[in-house]
């Protein structure tokens, strides 16, 4: 066991090289950069004109919802191609589990369908 | 039924309850989107019915999916209380809900589910099926504490114990691989039998370590119990009742079987930890709790005391330890539920209150009402007849049994220093001068408080039977 550990030292001195590295640099500026703010530099900046509203604008949480159902979805797919790849050996149990998720999946799926979450208006 | 089918018998259960949960998501849905009791009346049908399939089943042993999962008289016993645990609080649910305007069929649906998931924990026999057990139960509970939206407490204990949840979630997958990396293998009887063989080693202890600091986050255990006080104060009351009682039934299953079947050859280990864990949350549990005016981060504050408490019965690690534990998990339980009955009573004409002070002179309006809330907490400090006096006893007997004296006596010392805060509210029911009178009490509760309250007053008559059950399910382990 420790030989084998002893193959990874090399492994834990670069994650400690990297994490000082990082942590340098990320500390770095807060000690020696200059540091002036005034009223000008720190407010948003639009093309030369005053800036009309906040960055941080809102947008419609619709966008999050298809995103949220498209994840779900895109996770689907993941699992059934290692599922059809290797179905022969799965058998008969490695079948029906699949068909249970894609089951529940369907439920899922009714249910976003009837609450609407599906239509945009 | 096909044979192919009847060796899935054992789990049952848990199966049915999935099925029926997405049959009520659909029976929802497709009724159309009204504020209705029925999904929620429907859903405490299941969840009984679901324990008498439980209840059906024959003693003994049987592993299912390659030894993924195990269903014994341990995992059994504690399904019973988890079910038991979230039918009361489904019941205490619909009041609170209606006031709050979301009586919505998707909470006993979230509710169920979370529930299918704390069945699998207490029968989660190898690391991928606790893991996976743990993240369904955890999910749904999210979902419910964030369930009063447009209230920005309840979004943000959502928030927050999701951060935090998935925070620990995280340490114990971290954990899990580093077991399995050292290990090479996911089931509990493996792990143990190659640590039987092998002995231990750093790895496998760091391994040990960020399973239990993910279990401990679970169960709200100090050091890793900070998100407790907010997410009880922020959730909807009913939910907080729901998280208070059976997901800590769930997490102690889960650790007392990991700890048990998979650890036992490094117990000096997991020992250590378990026993800071207890000390640390007993000793906050007695005294961060004094200075509080919310009578829900109070409970926060006792139920982290109690976890102290049931934990002393794992560091024991002895099957009296374990009986004690059960027998404790199941009366804090009730006790936890009636306590949450007479909170979400204290209910005026413009909502639900929750300061202590709302409580001042309660005996001289509803002298029933403070009589039960009194006795609830006289038996959370520990006072003999009443049935937290057992729950202790057991626990802090079978760690003198194993030679915790010391642990023994800090659990009674900081036991009786947690009697100061529960007397203070005692105190100021009875003896201050009345603020304006609570709305009655629904009927809903009161069904909740009278069984609760029959159960913590009268269970010395009948303790013989819980100890024998619990006896003979922590068998089962050893």
């Amino acid at each position: 066991m420790n030989l084998l550990l002893a193959d990874y030292l090399p492994l834990v001195i670069f994650f400690g090289v990297a994490m000082f590295i990082g942590l340098a640099l990320l500390a770095a500026p807060f000690l020696i950069a200059p540091n002036h703010p005034d009223s000008e530099k720190v407010s948003a900046y639009e093309c030369g004109f005053p800036a009309f509203d906040d960055a941080r604008m809102k947008f419609d949480i619709r966008f999050y919802l298809v995103s949220i159902l498209f994840i779900i979805f895109d996770l689907e797919v993941a699992f059934l191609f290692p599922w059809a790849i290797s179905f022969k050996e799965a058998g008969l149990f490695g079948f029906w589990s699949m068909m249970g998720f894609l089951g529940v999946l369907t439920i899922g799926f009714v249910y976003e369908w009837r609450k609407g979450a599906l239509e945009w208006d | 039924m096909p044979p192919a089918l009847a060796i899935y018998a054992p789990i049952f259960p848990e199966i049915f309850l999935a099925l029926a949960a997405m049959a009520l998501l659909m029976y929802g849905v497709f009724g159309g989107d009204r504020e209705s009791e029925v999904p929620g009346w429907l859903a405490v049908l299941i969840l009984a019915a679901t324990g008498a399939l439980v209840l059906m089943q024959a003693p003994g042993a049987v592993q299912l999916f390659d030894g993924a999962v195990i269903v014994d008289d341990f995992a059994r016993f504690m399904k019973l209380l988890i079910l038991g645990g979230s039918g009361f609080a489904l019941i205490l649910s619909f009041d609170y809900l209606r006031d709050a305007k979301i009586l919505k069929f998707e909470f006993p649906v979230i509710a169920l589910l979370s529930t299918v998931g704390m069945m699998l924990m207490a029968s989660a026999n190898n690391l991928i099926s606790l893991y996976m057990a743990l993240e369904l139960q955890s999910l749904a509970l999210y979902v419910l504490c964030a369930f009063r939206r447009d209230s920005v407490l309840s979004a943000e204990a959502g928030l927050k114990y999701f951060v935090l949840g998935a925070l620990s979630s995280g340490l114990l997958l971290y954990g899990c691989s580093l077991v399995y990396g050292f290990t090479g293998t996911m089931s509990f009887a493996g792990i143990a039998s190659v640590l039987q063989t092998s002995g231990s080693n750093i790895g496998l202890v760091f391994g040990l370590v960020f399973i239990l600091c993910g279990v401990a986050f679970k169960l709200s255990a100090v050091p890793f119990h900070m998100w407790t006080p907010d997410v009880y104060q922020g959730a909807p009351t009913p939910v907080t009742a729901f998280l208070a009682a059976a997901p800590k039934v769930a997490a102690f299953a889960m650790l007392i079987r990991l700890v048990e079947d998979a650890f036992p050859a490094v117990a000096t280990d997991w020992k250590q930890i378990v026993i800071a864990v207890s000390v640390g949350s007993m000793l906050l549990g007695a005294f961060a709790a004094i200075g509080q005016t919310n009578i829900k981060r109070l409970m926060a504050y006792s139920s982290i005391g109690h976890v102290g408490y049931a934990l002393v019965g794992i560091a024991a690690g002895t099957p009296e330890g374990v009986k004690g534990v059960m027998i404790y998990l199941a009366i804090y339980v009730v006790m936890t539920l009636g306590t949450f009955a007479c909170i979400l009573a204290m209910r005026r004409k413009g909502g639900h209150v929750e300061d202590i002070a709302e409580l001042s002179g309660l005996s001289r309006h509803q002298p029933m009402l403070a009589f039960m809330l009194a006795m609830l907490l006289f038996s959370m400090a520990g006072i003999p007849p009443l049935a937290g006096f057992f729950a202790k006893y057991f626990v802090f007997t079978a760690a003198i049994q194993a030679g915790l004296f010391w642990l023994a006596v800090l659990g009674v010392l900081t036991s009786v220093v947690s009697t100061f805060y529960y007397l203070a509210i005692i105190s100021k029911m009875y003896f201050q001068e009345p603020a304006a009178n609570f709305e009655p009490m629904p009927g809903k509760l009161r069904f909740v408080l009278a069984v609760t309250g029959v159960i913590t007053l009268f269970l010395f008559i009948p303790i013989n039977l819980l100890v024998t059950a619990a006896e003979a399910a922590a068998r089962s382990l050893f």
